[in-house]
């Protein structure tokens, strides 16, 4: 049974007819993320890869009807931080491009130059209904781990949407670590970094480098010194956080996110007013390092009750289990966040961090990332039913599944590995 | 069985501080009766229990807990039930209509709650690897050599990890504690209820046995045979290398065993003769000779014949169906038992040999990947495992961060599971949350199920267990509330956390 449910979905995405024809979602429970709110009973219209109508009516003539009474329909899950594609294995060298410790170059590196679209994670996580990431390269041998790509989860060559989404910078123990040793040579190198940056090629004529970059590494942090894109700091302490929103004023033109924030609930009001966004996973509360002594399961609840425009992910899960994003969100409702909040920080936030407004929400003209699920989203025991990506409804299948399929029954007469899944 | 363990606690005690045999004087008794004898001699025998338990159970009172939705933790669940607590006991568990409240009782109306026994978490490293993770705290791994089967885990737990009051507010009543994987024998784990103590033997679950953990594939491998000189280095380099060296110090377990046994045979022989009287014809008594000689103490073979003996109970960590199914082999042939298999993300492939030999498979709701033998990890694993002939499957958590949300491990896993058709309630679920692993750790007649006479560990959830939104409100330790959502007071706070920004804090 399963298997033939598996079969037509893998028919109908690889169907052509499926592209062209208009498909009205009827019946579900309709989130949409915008002034619209939740609709009850719902339709959502969808042609050639984009939403045509969010609406109460009915589905037009003509339309392939997808029946998703008692089912919730929502935008597709976004990954606001993200390494599916980057690592088949983590633990093997070659199977892994997450950093590059030994290379000279590191602002310079691009995530997408090391995606790899046949990567299994992807169809793990598109299936749990994850239907775009941004995913980046970790800092190592230096402050900066490159530009982050936005990626869809089609597992198609052509699934990089943007190749410089946001550079990644490394501050707080992390930095100090990698900086010679303190804080406060993390900090002067990344004052440093975004100088050299600002005045190039100016400083660069004589050998070719400034204080601290080498010229091609300054070249590729021009369009942040710039603020044509984010730059994104992991920093937790407080402390830390504060010192790097000094930066708001020092260089006003840098769009500043924050990774982790732990501790940042106790500067919230300092980073609503910086207007500064924040990537958080809500289930850090153990004093892990001392730059978190003050984590909290409140921590998300309370920045977004703060004002803070809060995104939800953890970077310690990132290459494999990036789809554990739901279960974060799921249980920051549990420790205060309005659902709402929640939902978004996990869909529109990270897509309009990233200058992407027309994904995360159901709204005429926006690009059909659609999933129907079989329940609330944000709860663990319900899935996705289906996965829209840009209009087309993907394979529910995955390496897992296939696993899975293969040894439901163990001990048949034939081994195996005769069994085509 | 040795019959040295029978001997009286005092005697055992005396001899504990000998390391070699070491005759001793007789008592005077014996030197007065009637007819002289020679001085008798102690048998060489060491304590089994040399770090005992001090545990004491926190303040309770008896309790009433009415209309709850409830699991027993044995499959079963209860609309509208009722559990008493009386003594630290469970004393009657029930539909709530045909339970009778004894007079004067304190009472809890847990509508629109559910009731559960304490989680049992069958892998952890709390203490050991405490928060914060500093390299002062890195107390988990023995990597001296790869067989480290004479080091106690005990004596690395650091009773103030805040990890511990984490744990209780996702509650856990009861775990695991193990060394971790780095050598093929790890060490001894221990057994400990989850309440705030000054030192960890204030923690000891009483009367739980000892544990051992070994470990199969890549870890092992990786730390000695590639250890980059960071390590002594040398073997193993490989799996057959991994095998090589179980077999090497089960065969020493052996024959270790084999002169304990044979000195605690011969010392019964000549004891029997040193102690039966002169025969009454007025011959003269059969000179006993010397006392026979015990063997070396060698505190590494002391744990691999415990687990020879039955009385240490093996945790294996494994990962590949393959590999599982070589250990397997290995137990047979040198005669002991597998407990649990920790971690087995390919367990799904070979379900039926598990429920075949009696063998429960703790494992992880979703964690795959992250190295080459995590590749094939399936989200209906612990499902799959449990729905094997005589399957035991065990949610484990092997981390601070995880072992604070079983439950929701759990209901990740039941949902996966049923989605593909395998049909388990609810109710079956929780047996992979505390009946099963209180089975695999030995201490399932104290805990685990919502049965009379059992410890009352119990858990009061805000709501459904098996929903994101659910919190444990307030959680029992022997009947003793141990954490209490609503209450500071029944909060506790780690002496690391005292004076630290977030003191006190929701954690």
């Amino acid at each position: 049974m399963i298997r033939k449910l598996l079969l037509a979905a893998t028919l109908l995405a690889c169907a052509p007819a499926a592209l062209a024809q208009q498909v009205a979602i009827t019946g579900g429970r309709i989130v949409t993320n915008t002034t619209q709110g939740v609709i009850e009973n719902g339709t959502v219209v969808i042609n050639n890869g984009r939403i045509v109508s969010v609406g109460t009516g009915a589905a037009p003539s003509g339309a392939m009807v997808v029946d998703a009474a008692g089912k919730w329909v929502t935008p597709g899950l976004f990954a606001a931080f993200s390494r599916v594609g980057l690592a088949e294995i983590p633990s093997e060298d070659p199977a892994n491009d997450i950093s590059a410790g030994a290379s000279k170059f590191q602002a310079a590196l691009h995530a997408a130059d090391s995606f790899n679209p046949d990567d299994t994670a992807i169809d793990v996580s598109r299936i749990e209904g994850f239907t775009r990431a941004a995913i980046v390269g970790a800092p190592a041998g230096g402050l900066f781990g490159g530009y982050a790509a936005i990626v869809d989860f089609t597992g198609a060559f052509n699934s990089i949407d943007t190749r410089e989404a946001f550079m990644l910078a490394e501050l707080g123990e992390g930095g100090a670590s990698t900086a010679g040793g303190s804080r406060a040579a993390a900090w002067h190198w990344l004052l440093t970094a975004i100088d050299d940056a600002k005045t190039y090629p100016r400083g660069f004529e004589d050998d070719g480098e400034g204080d601290i970059l080498i010229r091609k590494e300054a070249v590729a942090l021009k369009p942040v010194v710039e603020g044509r894109v984010p730059l994104m700091v992991e920093v937790h302490r407080a402390t830390d956080i504060l010192q790097l929103l000094t930066l708001r004023q020092r260089e006003p033109r840098i769009k500043l996110i924050i990774l982790g924030a732990t501790e940042g609930w106790r500067v919230a009001d300092q980073i609503s007013a910086a207007k500064v966004p924040v990537i958080v996973n809500p289930l850090a509360n153990l004093p892990d390092r001392f730059e978190i002594l003050a984590a909290t399961l409140e921590n998300a609840g309370r920045l977004s009750a703060a004002g803070v425009t809060v995104a939800i992910a953890d970077p310690g899960q990132a290459s494999h289990n990036t789809r554990l994003i739901q279960q974060l969100a799921g249980n920051a409702v549990a420790n205060g966040m309005p659902w709402e909040a929640a939902f978004k920080a996990i869909t529109s936030v990270p897509a309009s961090l990233y200058g992407r407004a027309d994904l995360g929400v159901l709204r005429t003209g926006a690009t059909a990332d659609v999933v129907i699920w079989d329940g609330d989203p944000l709860e663990l025991m319900s899935s996705p039913d289906a996965v829209y990506i840009d209009g087309v409804a993907t394979p529910m299948e995955s390496r897992q599944t296939k696993l899975r399929d293969r040894y439901m029954q163990v001990n048949e007469a034939k081994p195996q590995a005769y069994e085509r899944q | 069985m040795h019959l040295w363990k029978l001997l009286p606690l005092v005697a055992l005690a005396a001899a504990a501080c000998a390391t070699t045999p070491r005759p001793m004087e007789a008592p005077e008794a014996a030197a007065a009766s009637s007819e002289p004898v020679k001085p008798l001699v102690s048998r060489v025998a060491y304590s089994k229990d040399p770090y005992p338990s001090t545990y004491k159970p926190l303040p309770a009172e008896d309790v009433f807990i009415r209309n709850a939705t409830v699991f027993d933790g044995l499959g079963g669940m209860i609309e509208r039930g009722a559990v008493l607590i009386q003594g630290g006991k469970i004393s009657a568990i029930g539909s709530e209509a045909a339970m009778t409240m004894p007079a004067g009782i304190k009472t809890i109306d847990a509508a629109g709650k559910w009731l559960t026994p304490g989680i049992v978490d069958i892998h952890s490293h709390l203490g050991a690897y405490p928060s914060p993770g500093i390299e002062a705290h890195q107390d988990g791994n023995e990597a001296s050599g790869p067989v480290t089967a004479e080091v106690w885990v005990e004596h690395s737990i650091w009773p103030h990890d805040p990890g511990f009051t984490r744990a209780m507010a996702g509650g856990v009543t009861a775990m695991q504690i193990l060394p971790g994987s780095a050598n093929l024998f790890g060490g001894r784990g221990v057994i400990i209820k989850n309440v705030p103590g000054r030192t960890a033997q204030d923690m000891k679950f009483p009367g739980a046995p000892y544990t051992l953990k070994m470990a199969c594939g890549e870890n092992p491998k990786r730390v000695y045979g590639y250890g980059s000189g960071r390590f002594p280095g040398g073997a193993p380099f490989t799996r057959m290398g991994n095998v090589a060296g179980y077999r090497d110090a089960w065969q020493q377990a052996t024959e270790y065993k084999r002169k304990w046994d044979k000195y605690d045979a011969d010392f019964d022989a000549w004891e029997k003769k040193a102690k039966s009287p002169a025969p009454a014809d007025g011959e003269k008594k059969e000179d006993p000779k010397d006392p026979p000689n015990a063997p070396d103490r060698n505190l590494e073979l002391d744990t691999l014949m415990g687990v020879l003996d039955g009385e240490i109970l093996v945790q294996q960590h494994c990962y590949r169906a393959d590999e599982m199914a070589q250990i397997i082999d290995l137990s047979k042939e040198f005669g002991y038992k597998i407990s649990a298999f920790h971690h087995g993300v390919e367990a799904y492939k070979i379900a039926d040999m598990l429920g075949a030999n009696g063998i429960c498979g703790a494992l992880w709701a979703d964690w795959w990947g992250f190295k080459a033998e995590a590749y094939d990890g399936i989200r209906e694993n612990i499902p799959l495992v449990h729905k094997a002939k005589n399957g035991c499957a065990i949610v484990h958590s092997d981390d601070a961060y995880g072992i604070q949300r079983l439950n929701q491990e759990a209901a990740k896993a039941l949902a996966d599971g049923n989605k593909a058709g395998l049909n388990i309630s609810k109710a079956e679920a929780w047996t992979w949350l505390s009946r099963n692993p209180a089975k695999a750790l030995g201490i399932l007649d104290k805990t685990g199920t919502l049965e009379p006479g059992k410890n009352a560990d119990v858990v009061i959830w805000s709501g459904d267990p098996f929903s994101s939104y659910t919190r444990a409100d307030l959680v029992f330790v022997d009947g003793a509330v141990t954490w209490d959502r609503a209450n500071v007071d029944s909060q506790p706070v780690v002496d690391f956390e005292l004076g630290q920004p977030g003191e006190g804090d929701v954690k």
